[in-house]
């Protein structure tokens, strides 16, 4: 197991410099740079930008060097300083911009997910042992329909009752007077008051998905001989059903860890943009449109990273969870 | 105190489908004696299985019992109708593994792979008997040991994949023991063992029957078990009782014709195939068609097969004899290059008499050689894409060695069917729609398809009834006579290898033990594992039962 861990750790060294090469090729392939993308901002409002000046920005940036020096300095400065770089657009660093982002992503996709789990667990299970019945059809439709709903339209529809039935104030994850207001407690409640329209609308398609995944799950279990054992040996139909198949059926979702830790960053940001919510998402987007390439790269860098890690905790989950899977 | 345990009347189980209403058990009427055996027994299809859901009242929806009453007699005196109790019901919950408890064919698939095997047990004892967790781990250990598990100590925190089949079964029937149950329901437990290990689970169940004194409904389609455990023994067929009685007048006075038909099918497997009697002897001098020569593969540490050395001569039927772990799958395998073996040479008489060892052959001429040598396999429902139809199956190896196409590969796809007696009419149909002999006939018309001269059977007969077995071999040797093919035919039955082989070699732990004709290895064995295997076969025959007295091999 150990041996297992440093292993997987070690690899997981080459594998990030790679992508964060390839990270930092990608976002500078797109003709032009980040001062091309200024430069077309201000002609926008008639204000004209001389070549003397964009030779000095880019010098300044260092965008003038070749890509080889710019990645050398990039990452050195990352492994030694910890130092990401400075994003072009919000003249900071590139850090202070991501924690506070990343937290709020983080309560955001947690809510999300314990929601999810809560709802569509008992759902998916209650659908497959009533397989066929009436609840598993109704279910069955609403999840379906969930499954349709695109979640931006869901958004908006929500904001509207939100905002014009029930008056509240909408969009973000704060009220105007706590956006810049340091941490307190009233802006914990704040915060708290404004999660439930992006967590509904966020649980609202994982649910309808994860509740067809468990009822398929629990399905392929149901049927198990052990199952047939374990009703023959005496045991009251819940306790069994809860002890034996829907721990089996619970391993594929184990797995799902690896890739909820990615979609931190990458996902859910249309309705992040539509609710203009303060996560990582939209930043994103926005850096790689405006090619601001050191708060782009550190973005990728991160997906690249919480990838990793993610696969590595759902494969140890997974060997805890199942006798089975043995890591060798 | 009565003697009788439970008591069946009439009972009768359906199960609604689209396709309309399934009498599964229809009016069976049997009942069980304390201290005795009642084998139940039947082919697939024939509700055997159903009816001793019945009892439990655990049959898989949509089935329900209908009518009928099954009156379970208590120690006390006072008895109880398990057919009035609600499948859900507390009074059912504390019938089931206090006083009838039951044990399943797949010991595998019948315990949770994800808990340990003391914690399933500990389970049952907790739930009935209330046992706190020390005193329930303590008894659990008692058990382990009582069912002959070695180090139940240890034995107890393990998982069930790390048992073999045998030791599963052992601690699927300590689980069931566990309450000291009045009847125990044996469903097809040894069904899924080698012919030893089931010997040896056979005497354990009596062992602890005699101890305990319970009543057993052992359900089986092995007329061979029938013969060597039964007191009484119950025939079932279409979900009806065809005839009932004491094992012995089944056997030598059957009345039923459906009786008479399975034991002659047995019997017919006890002696060679009438076919094989009447052929002249073949020419012993031919050139031989394969030489294996000290064949090694090994996996990792484990040394599957060892130095093996066979000769196939061509037209005959070379039979492989051995239990699950003796090597004989890996081998056959290894001569159609599905592995490369590590060591050892396959020399291959190709048809113009050039010798090609089989495996160095690689590319273009191993392709070749896969068109000569072919396989059939043991599952019949899992070797068959259920995507494809039959005439795509059978057409397949026709189409991609690109033999033949269109028109002309319809009509070979027909004559196929045909040879193997199948209805070429069938041929859109898809596998499922066909049941498990046919879909057998379609993995033959796939591996006859390409002319082959070997083809190496694996298991072709295991998952068929006994009574589709015999017409199963019948085919393949009607086959070999017409198109001049040469079997290796692996099979852990020596039935099956006695009533179809010319000669055998029987594998023991990737070794080849013994070789020789099949009557010479069959009546005479020389190697002491060879005695072990053929005295651990039961013998359809109540007046000669020998498992209990069986030669026991402890190399």
């Amino acid at each position: 197991m150990l041996r297992f861990l440093v292993i997987r750790l070690v690899w997981m060294i080459p594998s990030l410099f790679a992508v964060s090469f390839l990270a930092f090729v990608l976002i500078q392939l797109p003709p032009g740079d980040y001062v091309t993308t200024y430069i077309a901002t201000l002609a926008a409002s008639n204000e004209v930008v001389d070549q003397n000046t964009a030779a000095d920005l880019r010098n300044r940036f260092g965008l003038d060097q070749p890509l080889l020096i710019q990645y050398a300095k990039w990452i050195s400065g990352i492994l030694i300083a910890g130092d990401f770089g400075l994003s072009f657009e919000w003249q900071q660093p590139v850090s202070e911009l991501i924690w506070e982002r990343m937290a709020l992503t983080l309560v955001l996709t947690v809510s999300t997910l314990i929601a999810t789990w809560a709802i569509a667990l008992p759902i998916g299970v209650y659908s497959a042992v009533k397989k066929y019945s009436v609840g598993d059809y109704i279910f069955t439709f609403f999840s379906f329909l969930g499954l349709a709903i695109p979640s931006f339209l869901l958004a908006l529809v929500l904001m509207y009752v939100a905002a014009v039935q029930l008056g509240q104030e909408v969009g973000g994850l704060f009220s105007q007077d706590y956006v810049n207001a340091p941490w307190s407690f009233g802006k914990v409640l704040d915060l708290i008051s404004h999660l439930w329209i992006p967590v509904i609308i966020l649980a609202v398609s994982g649910t309808a998905s994860l509740i067809r995944v468990m009822r398929a799950n629990m399905l392929d279990e149901l049927n198990k001989p052990y199952v047939t054992t374990a009703r023959a040996k005496g045991l009251s139909e819940f306790r069994l059903l809860v002890k034996y198949p829907l721990r089996v059926a619970l391993n594929p979702f184990i797995s799902t860890i690896a890739w909820l830790l990615p979609n931190l960053v990458s996902g859910s940001i249309i309705v992040a943009i539509v609710l203009s919510l303060p996560t990582a998402g939209p930043m994103l987007l926005q850096s790689l449109m405006s090619q601001d390439m050191y708060l782009a790269g550190a973005f990728v860098l991160l997906i690249c990273a919480l990838t990793l890690v993610g696969a590595l905790v759902s494969d140890i989950l997974l060997a805890l969870a199942d006798p089975r899977i043995r890591l060798e | 105190m009565t003697d009788t345990v439970l008591e069946v009347r009439n009972l009768a189980t359906q199960f609604a489908t689209r396709t309309g209403l399934v009498r599964a058990v229809d009016g069976v009427s049997f009942s069980v004696q304390r201290g005795k055996t009642l084998c139940v027994v039947g082919e697939s299809g024939s509700g055997k299985s159903v009816t001793a859901r019945s009892i439990l009242q655990i049959v898989d929806a949509p089935g329900r019992i209908v009518a009928g009453e099954m009156i379970l007699h208590r120690p006390d005196g006072s008895t109880v109708d398990l057919a009035q109790l609600h499948p859900r019901s507390r009074e059912i919950r504390a019938v089931r593994g206090r006083e009838i408890a039951m044990i399943f064919q797949e010991p595998m698939s019948s315990l949770s792979p994800v808990h340990t095997v003391g914690e399933q047990i500990i389970e049952v004892l907790r739930l009935h008997l209330g046992m706190d967790k020390l005193a329930a781990r303590k008894r659990t250990i008692e058990l382990l040991n009582h069912v002959e598990i070695p180090r139940a100590e240890t034995a107890i925190d393990r998982y069930t994949f790390e048992f073999s089949g045998g030791m599963r079964q052992r601690v699927m029937i300590a689980m069931a023991l566990a309450c000291n149950p009045s009847l125990l329901i044996a469903d097809e437990p040894t069904t899924a063992l080698d012919v030893t290990t089931q010997a040896e689970v056979l005497d354990l169940i009596k062992r602890l029957q005699a101890e305990h004194g319970m009543g057993v409904m052992f359900i089986t389609h092995d007329m061979g078990v029938v013969a060597e455990i039964a007191d009484d023994v119950l025939v079932m067929y279409h979900g009806k009782v065809a005839e009932q009685g004491p094992v012995d007048a089944i056997f030598h006075a059957p009345q039923d014709d459906y009786t008479r038909m399975l034991i002659s099918s047995v019997v017919k497997l006890e002696q060679k195939a009438d076919i094989r009697l009447a052929r002249p002897p073949a020419p012993g001098a031919a050139q031989p068609l394969l030489e294996v020569r000290n064949l090694t593969m090994r996996f990792g540490p484990l040394t599957a097969v060892d130095d093996v050395s066979l000769i196939v001569r061509p037209g005959e039927t070379l039979g492989i004899v051995g239990e699950s772990g003796s090597g004989k799958t890996t081998m056959g395998r290894c001569l159609l290059r599905v592995y490369q073996p590590d060591a050892g040479a396959m020399a291959y008489r190709r048809a113009d008499g050039s010798v090609v060892d089989l495996a160095e052959a690689s590319g273009d001429s191993l392709k070749r050689l896969r068109r000569e040598i072919r396989m059939i396999f043991q599952d019949p429902v899992g070797s068959l894409n259920p995507r494809m139809t039959v005439a795509q199956v059978i057409g397949e190896p026709l189409l991609v060695n690109g033999i033949a196409k269109g028109r002309d590969l319809d009509d070979r796809v027909a004559g196929l069917m045909r040879q193997v007696g199948l209805n070429p009419d069938w041929r859109e149909r898809y596998p499922h729609a066909f049941s498990g002999g046919q879909r057998q006939r379609i993995g033959i018309a796939r591996a006859i398809s390409l002319n082959p001269r070997l083809i190496v059977a694996d298991e072709a007969t295991s998952a068929l009834d006994v009574s589709l077995r015999a017409q199963m071999l019948d085919l393949m040797m009607q086959l070999q006579d017409e198109l001049g093919l040469s079997y290796v035919f692996i099979s852990h039955d020596i039935g099956v290898i006695r009533y179809m082989c010319d000669r055998v070699a029987v594998m023991y732990r990737g070794r080849v033990v013994e070789t020789g004709s099949t009557d010479q290895v069959c009546d005479a064995p020389s190697h002491d594992y060879t005695k072990a295997l053929l005295s651990a076969i039961p013998r359809p025959d109540p007046r000669h039962r020998r498992i209990h007295t069986r030669f026991r091999y402890a190399g």
